[in-house]
């Protein structure tokens, strides 16, 4: 008999593997004046876009499938390897459908990608989405609620038409109830993450990127429904927190090479745009504002962000450990990735104060190689059982 | 002319030319020695960077600035880099990130000697103006982690649309009222006048008014400067501790004669092996420059004839030769405009139109681009750049890879290879024309 959970984590794993985003296209070719708005990682306020009658497609790289031909011949050696395939992407023709694209604040890369696709793409809408690193209402706060207002303006340009502020509001509501699904979502991994192995984690999540966010609420509602209290075969794994993969993602097999090597992952920062919010934007009042505000108080903490409170480096991973009854950290940056690799010594300093074991390696979206990976995890997951019970 | 009048006359201007250069070693040494005497003198520290910095209103407050960007290239003309890089490398920070800051921590872990020897204090307040790199946040997140000190930060939007909007500007200028002004009154005791910031704002627009002459001088045939090795000395003192001081504005002053008198006597620029042989190739260049093996990496250049006319690296602390001075009259917004406006933070296209512009204007013969491994925000995006150059321009681009301050990063025997086959690329086209 199939499992319940089964034809989910297929339709999931489909949409994964379509770098064609064929479901996107069907969507946009359903109803005429439909558009898409691509944005990359690490955090856009897809409320707008929605609420534009838009829809929001996370383009979070190329993965281990595509080719990377073009691209290559646009970044140097030592650039990470989401831009240029990205950039492939763009030049194969793969995201000639879509209407406009972000650029989130997240590092230099990102950022003089938003450049570069207003050099190739001159027929599109491309905005580099510049979020404030003030975080005081008064300033931050204004500041945002005009940059989101000019994306706003934008999208009502492309559209034709305005966007009303119960429009938005109503986009509020259902990226709130996905906020809470996907929280659902991860406390049930963390408590039986044998029945949400870590690969199905990320699939759901993913989809997430490109599926209208209504169609993720029902997904993310079967899926628990389907695998909580399912007795899938439970391992003698330790629990981890994965940190580091917030843009360039990993290859699948990386994931589940952890998982094989005998971690449990029950907290990661994959999609963080999933959870940026840690707690419901509030949908009454002006949604705009609303949506700044919120920004400023409630924003999930990532290396890609500043920390104003030295005391509160790197106490947002702790708290992810300790939140998660989890027993170590694998810190997994994409090579080259300046957020991820100049934030690691400072986060390493605070588990080492909180006395929290970890390791760290580079990845590309691309590795192929994943024995010193299984071999790394599964050495540190051993250490861990071993240091476990003699503690 | 008698020999004896022509000998005086050579002394006069060597002795100008010494002037400039005397006066601004005299600066820097100055400066340091000030940092060096903080445990005497009382004085408050505060770290800063280049892009973007907010000099005059430091100034304001009576403390010393220290530059860890300075300091970096510094040490890597000194060939002192490399082992603070190792150092650092060695205690986790990893191969891949800027050599800048790992130059920084290494130096630190080795008990902060700066590059002149004498002992760099701790910071009082690390003032994070956030202008066009995202590095330098986690740079001043880590050395607030090594320090354990306040912390301000001055965020600057990056013009993303190739444009300042007023949201921009008014978000930097409430920023520096309300969070940076505040801080450093706090910090130093001192109380902000902004009579005191007009009178250094005033000042800088006469030395940016001179430093610009200078920089267009290149536009002569032979241009008696290069606008890239050469010019790094020349914008050394308006980019850090000095831009608002009378100090800057004579220097420049003396440095604008010299070069006056080069003009006048049809003279190419001054290279470290003395004036430079018949000027064969003009170039614009893009990226920042080799500090660990710059007399090397010039001597390419300058063998061969070729003279940098204008380049994109001497603008990451100002955009001055478009029309932009500070203005005393709005000293806030003016800062502000600044901030926005410095290389560092144009968009891609906006580069592009740039480069295209120098191009042009300083009838160049093509693009050099010196690709550094370390620094993203420059690096991302060149080799498009190029591109649209040889398309607009017509003119080719070349590209070589080093690095700012890690020696294991310049392979000697490659640029030279890259720079001769593009001098011939250069030859070719002429012969074509
Ligand atoms: S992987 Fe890291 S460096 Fe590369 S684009 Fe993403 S955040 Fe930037
Ligand atoms: S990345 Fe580039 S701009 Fe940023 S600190 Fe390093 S060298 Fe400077």
């Amino acid at each position: 008999m199939t499992a319940r959970h089964e034809p989910i984590i297929e339709r999931c794993q489909a949409l994964f593997e379509d770098l064609n985003f064929e479901n996107a296209r069907a969507w946009k070719a359903a109803v005429p004046g439909r558009r898409v708005i691509a944005f990359m990682p690490i955090y856009v306020p897809r409320e707008i876009i929605h609420a534009a009658g838009m829809l929001p497609l996370g383009i979070f790289g190329g993965g281990d499938q595509l080719e990377v031909i073009q691209g290559d011949a646009y970044f140097q050696s030592y650039i990470c390897r989401i831009p240029r395939s990205t950039i492939e992407l763009v030049l194969t023709g793969r995201l000639d459908f879509v209407d406009g694209m972000l650029f989130p604040s997240i590092c230099d890369v990102i950022r003089n990608l938003s450049g570069m696709l207003q050099l190739i793409r001159r027929d599109m809408y491309v905005r580099y989405f510049d979020v404030p690193q003030n975080y005081q209402a008064s300033i931050g706060g204004e500041y945002y609620i005009h940059e989101l207002q000019e994306l706003r303006e934008g999208l009502e340009r492309l559209r034709g038409a305005p966007i009303t502020d119960e429009a938005l509001r109503h986009s509020i509501a259902l990226f709130n109830t996905n906020r809470d699904l996907i929280n659902e979502f991860y406390a049930l991994r963390q408590a039986q993450p044998w029945n949400v192995p870590a690969v199905e984690a990320y699939l759901v999540s993913r989809a997430g990127m490109m599926l209208p966010v209504e169609e993720h609420n029902q997904m993310l509602r079967d899926y628990m429904d389907a695998v909580r209290d399912a007795d899938r075969p439970r391992r003698d794994n330790c629990r981890i927190v994965l940190s580091g993969m917030f843009c360039e993602q990993p290859p699948l097999n990386l994931i589940k090479s952890i998982e094989m090597s005998g971690c449990y992952v029950v907290n990661d920062d994959f999609m963080l745009v999933n959870r940026w919010m840690t707690a419901p934007v509030p949908v009454a009042g002006d949604p705009i504002s609303n949506l700044a505000l919120h920004f400023l108080n409630y924003s999930v903490k990532t290396s890609a962000t500043y920390e104003a409170n030295e005391e509160d480096k790197g106490k947002y991973l702790v708290e992810a450990v300790r939140g998660s009854g989890a027993e170590g950290v694998i810190f997994a940056a994409a090579s080259f990735c300046d957020p991820a690799l100049l934030e690691r010594p400072m986060l390493q300093d605070a588990l080492n104060a909180a006395n929290i074991p970890f390791i760290a390696f580079k990845y590309a979206e691309n590795s192929g190689q994943m024995q010193p990976i299984r071999e790394q995890a599964g050495t540190f997951a051993d250490s861990i059982k071993l240091w476990g019970e003699t503690a | 002319m008698s020999t004896a009048s022509s000998n005086a006359a050579t002394e006069a201007r060597d002795a100008i030319k010494d002037l400039s250069m005397l006066k601004q070693k005299e600066m820097i040494q100055n400066n340091y020695d000030e940092l060096a005497r903080v445990g005497e003198t009382g004085k408050k520290v505060v770290y800063t960077f280049i892009p973007g910095n907010i000099n005059e209103l430091v100034r304001c407050f009576d403390v010393v600035g220290n530059y860890p960007e300075i300091n970096a290239l510094q040490n890597g003309l000194r060939k002192k880099s490399g082992n603070f890089i190792m150092e650092a490398e060695r205690t986790g920070h990893s191969e891949d990130v800027c050599t800048y800051v790992k130059t920084d921590i290494g130096m630190a872990r080795r008990g902060n000697i700066g590059p002149t020897g004498q002992h760099l204090p701790e910071p009082d307040l690390l003032l994070l103006s956030y202008t066009g790199c995202f590095t330098f946040m986690k740079w001043f997140e880590l050395l607030r982690h090594e320090y354990k000190c306040p912390t301000v930060m001055l965020h600057v939007p990056y013009q993303g649309e190739g444009r300042v909007t007023t949201n921009m500007r008014n978000y930097i200028v409430k920023q520096l009222r309300e969070t940076v002004i505040p801080e450093l009154e706090r910090v130093s005791g001192v109380k902000f006048d902004i009579d005191r910031l007009r009178e250094y704002l005033r000042e800088s627009a006469k030395a940016e008014d001179d430093l610009v002459w200078v920089l267009q001088s290149a536009k002569n045939r032979p241009s008696p400067i290069d606008g890239f090795f050469g010019a790094m000395y020349y914008v050394g003192p308006i980019f850090s501790a000095f831009r608002g001081t009378k100090d800057a504005t004579e220097y420049y002053r003396l440095l604008r004669a010299e070069i006056a008198e080069r003009v006048a006597q049809g003279k190419g620029p001054v290279t470290p092996d003395g004036d430079m042989g018949p000027e064969k190739y003009r170039l614009v260049t893009e990226g920042t420059l080799n500090y660990t093996h710059m007399r090397e990496f010039w001597k390419m250049f300058y063998d061969e004839g070729a003279v940098c006319v204008a380049s994109t690296y001497t603008k990451v602390g100002g955009v001055y030769d478009f029309g932009f001075r500070h203005d005393p009259e709005h000293p806030l917004e003016s800062l502000a405009d600044y901030c926005l406006g410095v290389y560092t933070n144009l968009n891609l296209p906006q580069r592009v139109d740039m480069i295209e512009r120098y191009i042009n204007e300083y009838q160049a013969d093509g693009l050099l681009i010196n690709s550094i491994k370390s620094c993203n925000s420059f690096s991302a995006g060149q080799l498009l750049l190029m591109r649209e150059i040889e398309q607009r321009t017509g003119k080719p681009a070349a590209f070589v890879e080093t690095d700012l301050v890690d020696p294991r990063y310049f392979s000697a025997a490659n640029v030279k290879n890259r720079l001769e086959s593009y001098f011939q690329m250069i030859d070719q086209k002429r012969r074509a024309a």
